[in-house]
């Protein structure tokens, strides 16, 4: 049973057993606290990391010693990020033969450049998003995945 | 309560927001950061913000540095802190503050030094700048709410 995802404060999440778990991924402090926060606010786990590797780790698919490994349902990454992009860390997951290549990546990014958003979509991430991120965006994103989730 | 006293305050803090907004102090992000503040969060507005200005502090002078040398520029590393820089401010809704970083990006990618300079200098007094004036408006913040009354919700549209 899926609730309508209108407008009001009614939330879409109000009908799932569980909550979504985010692993969001940003180099920059602020975008990083601005993120978990809309994502808590509308009802989600939070894990962050600061960089793809960080990423990586918490998916399992760093260090084979890791033991901090957690299952998550959506991945939100920023593009730009020194060392790993975003699009480099969307690729090694999407890569991946086990179940976490069907984990949604959604794609943040301050630049509105359309080869970047056409690449991101081709390699796999299941929406683009511009920065500044608004609450109002975290809930059409919840109720695009929900709806694509049965 | 003394309601007058409540009024007045919250008129004041009205005025003084509105006008922020208007000076082009700030846009609509920043109304969106403050839709992220409930009781259960109260200082998330002021937090946040604060770690913005400790960011802008930092950049600059990491910035400063790369810019000391005439015949050294560190052009790249440079580029990546006003790109943080733009990055924060766009994000917290320091409109002019991202509005110099805009500026600041097309004196890098030409290797302006001086243009550079310019436009460091302009950051660094349009930060403190915000910094005094969202001072101002979080003391009006904490008058209204020692006065036993709530801070009232603005719509800038």
């Amino acid at each position: 049973m899926k609730n309508g995802c209108g407008s009001g404060s009614e939330s879409c999440l109000s009908s799932m057993e569980e909550e979504l778990h985010v692993l969001a991924v940003d180099d920059n402090l602020i975008d990083r606290k601005l993120l978990e926060r809309i994502l808590k606010i509308s009802s989600c786990k939070v894990t962050t990391a600061e960089n793809g590797l960080r990423a990586l780790e918490y998916l399992g698919l760093g260090d084979p010693q890791q033991t901090n490994v957690m299952k998550v349902n959506l991945i939100i990454t920023d593009y730009c990020m020194p060392g790993m992009t975003g699009f480099e860390l969307l690729k090694k997951v999407k890569q991946e033969s086990s179940n976490l290549k069907e984990v949604p990546v959604v794609i943040l990014s301050s630049e509105n450049i359309p080869t970047r958003i056409n690449k991101c979509l081709a390699s796999g991430a299941q929406m683009f998003m511009q920065k500044p991120l608004k609450l109002s965006d975290v809930e059409k994103l919840k109720c695009h995945l929900l709806n694509c989730r049965s | 309560m003394n309601t007058t006293v409540v009024a007045q305050l919250q008129r004041q803090f009205q005025d003084y927001i509105v006008s922020l907004y208007q000076q082009g102090f700030l846009d609509n992000q920043f109304s969106e950061l403050r839709k992220l503040q409930d009781e259960g969060t109260p200082d998330f507005v002021s937090e946040v913000v604060f770690l913005f200005f400790d960011d802008c502090s930092k950049l600059i002078n990491t910035m400063s540095t790369s810019l000391e040398q005439p015949d050294n520029v560190d052009f790249k590393q440079l580029d990546s802190g006003v790109h943080q820089l733009k990055g924060s401010s766009s994000s917290v809704g320091a409109k002019r503050v991202k509005n110099v970083c805009i500026s600041f990006k097309e004196c890098c990618d030409v290797q302006n030094r001086e243009g550079c300079l310019r436009c460091l200098q302009q950051v660094d007094y349009e930060y403190k700048m915000l910094k005094t004036k969202l001072q101002e408006l979080f003391n009006l913040e904490q008058q209204i709410l020692q006065a036993g009354g709530t801070i009232p919700q603005v719509d800038i549209s």
